[in-house]
Formats: C-alpha cells, structure tokens, sequence
C-alpha cells in the first residue's frame, strides 16, 4: 500500500514542471518504470484521479511504460531480456548476470496544453 | 506539446536517506536494515546478533511493527535502546520515519543501529532508510521458491541468512536453489544458514556483521 506516497510524488513533479513551464493543463503524463518495481500501475492512476482534482494534471493519463530487466553475462558475454522470476543466462546457464536496466523508475514528460 | 522532465520518482525517499546516511556518518553509526518475513525470525536473529556483538559495540534497535510492542519489549529487556515505530499499518519504513526517530537516540553514544523493517517481501525492499547494509532473512518454512517469486529484496540485499535451518530436513528445503537464484539476482551477495533456536551458522554470521560494521564506522 505504499501507491499513495509514490502518486504524490509523481503528482507533485507534474505540478512543479508545469509550473516552471507556466502550463495550464498538463494531458498525459509519461513514466518509465523497470520491470523489477513492484508497483501497480492501476492503484497509481486510481489514486492519481482522486488527488489531481483541482490541480493543473487534474485528469491527466498516466501512461506508465515498462522497461523490461536487462542483463549481461559475465560467463559468456550474452546481454539480453531476462524474467525476473527466473533469472539465468539463456545462452550457457550461467547465473554471473549484471543487470543493465530494470530499477528505473521516472516521470520522462509531460503532454500539455 | 510535449515537456521533457526526467525527474527520479522516488527522489523524495532518496534524499531524505542520504540526509539519514549523512547524520549516522558524522556520529559514527553503522545502521542495518533487517528484513524478512513475518516469522522469518527478524527479532530472534537481530537478539543473537547483539548478544554476540554486544561486547564490542554500542547497540540500539529500532522496531518497525505494524502495531503492539511485543518485538520492543524482547529488546528492551536486552537493556539497550530501542524505540518502537509505529508505522500504524504502513507495509514498510520510510526514510523520513527514520530521520524523525533518530532524535530520540543520543546517537554519540552508539555504534550500531539495527532497524527491524516490517515484515513483508514487497514493499521494504523499494525503500532506502539510510543504511549502510541490508540484512534479509528467508525461515525454512516459507519454502525455497521465495527469491524467485520475490527477487528485488534479495537483489538489494547485501546478505541472505536462510533462518530455521534446523528444519531443513523436515521441510525438503532446496537450499541450493536458494543461494543460486539469489546469486542469479545479486552476485555480491552473502549466503548464510543460521537457526537462532540452536545456535548454528551464528558465529559466521556475526563475522560478516561485525566486518561490515567495522568498513563503516572504521572503528
């Protein structure tokens, strides 16, 4: 249950460069999110409706886009997509994976008017 | 029109960790994330550990407990501070929770700050408190597909202590798997097997503890 804080901060960053950039009406508001986040993309919109009402993102979509987790093997040199319920190496089995990518977690921009 | 913003979500839990990691570092204070379960063993383990490091440094607790005192009250009749935070039925701490909790501690005169997180594979793993090092325990009883299905808090964890052990048999716990899909998701991390009930994989474990806590505060 933890959706709430992260939808203020995803709400207060909206405010903020709408303000900055003096816009009336913030649209869409677009976020990259690693595969590895546990957060619920539905919960966030829900509670992201309740809170924006009278602000400038009132009614604003939040179009959440998932980065799948990327990993490199240190085995034998594979990089590649990787489920995190079942993390090996594709090509040799190996387990000696760096992750690339997976842990992001940012508001990229905003659609406004 | 479109405005390029770029600007980190979790960003307000951040800084405030950072600020929380700065404050222990100018007193000196090596802090530990515990985390785990409900029933994983968090108090049992976090009470072993302060027996045998109790000789060496000056220990405090901080409780994360949804609600009750039950976990506050087995610490403080270690005769250490502790002080209980109430999260009030959260899923997990929050840095800023720990920032406001460290004014109850005279933090000149500890070395070590255990937080026992709330009991959860989720939530606690999302959030940085301004630790120096994350401690996961996985009980034998949870079964040995735990990482799998939860990978991210055994992925920022610094060491794993499969607790319980002792019933390893009784359960068909695959212990192997265990260590592999955690190292499969952190290579860094430290595999131990503990059981606070007999003692077993206790020394090892306190070893590493106290060598991680002794890198910190460069005692």
């Amino acid at each position: 249950m933890h959706e709430l804080a992260i939808t203020q901060s995803i709400l207060d960053i909206a405010e903020n460069a709408a303000r900055e950039h003096g816009v009336k009406k913030v649209r869409e508001v677009r976020i990259k999110i690693g595969d590895y986040s546990g957060v619920v993309p539905q919960c966030i919109q829900y509670y992201f409706d309740l809170i924006s009402k009278g602000t400038v993102a009132e009614g604003a979509k939040l179009k959440m886009e998932k980065l799948p987790i990327l990993m490199r093997c240190e085995e034998c040199g594979w990089q590649g997509e990787v489920d995190k319920h079942h993390i090996e190496c594709p090509a040799c089995g190996g387990i000696r994976l760096r992750l690339l990518q997976g842990r992001e977690f940012y508001v990229e921009s905003l659609e406004v008017d | 029109m479109e405005i390029k913003v770029m600007h980190q979500v979790m960003e307000w839990n951040e800084d405030v960790s950072d600020a929380v990691k700065e404050e222990l570092s100018r007193h000196n204070v090596c802090l530990i994330n515990v985390l785990g379960s409900p029933g994983a063993g968090k108090t049992s383990t976090i009470v072993s550990l302060i027996d045998r490091l109790r000789e060496r440094y000056r220990i405090g607790v901080i409780e994360g407990d949804i609600a009750g005192q039950i976990d506050a009250d087995k610490i403080h009749a270690l005769g250490l501070p502790v002080v209980q935070l109430d999260t009030d039925g959260a899923c997990h701490i929050e840095a800023m929770s720990i920032q406001h909790i460290l004014t109850e501690f005279e933090l000149d005169k500890l070395d070590v700050l255990f937080v026992e997180n709330i009991g959860n594979l989720v939530c606690p793993a999302e959030f940085n408190i301004g630790e120096s090092f994350r401690l996961a325990l996985l009980s034998i009883p949870e079964g040995d597909d735990k990482v799998e299905k939860y990978p991210l808090i055994f992925a920022t964890s610094d060491a794993l202590a499969m607790n319980k052990y002792d019933l390893k048999e009784y359960f068909g716990f695959d212990d192997q798997r265990v260590e592999r899909n955690a190292k499969a998701a952190n290579p860094d991390i430290q595999v131990f097997r503990v059981s606070s009930r007999d003692g077993m994989g206790l020394d090892e474990l306190t070893a590493w503890v106290s060598k991680r806590i002794d890198e910190t505060i460069a005692k």
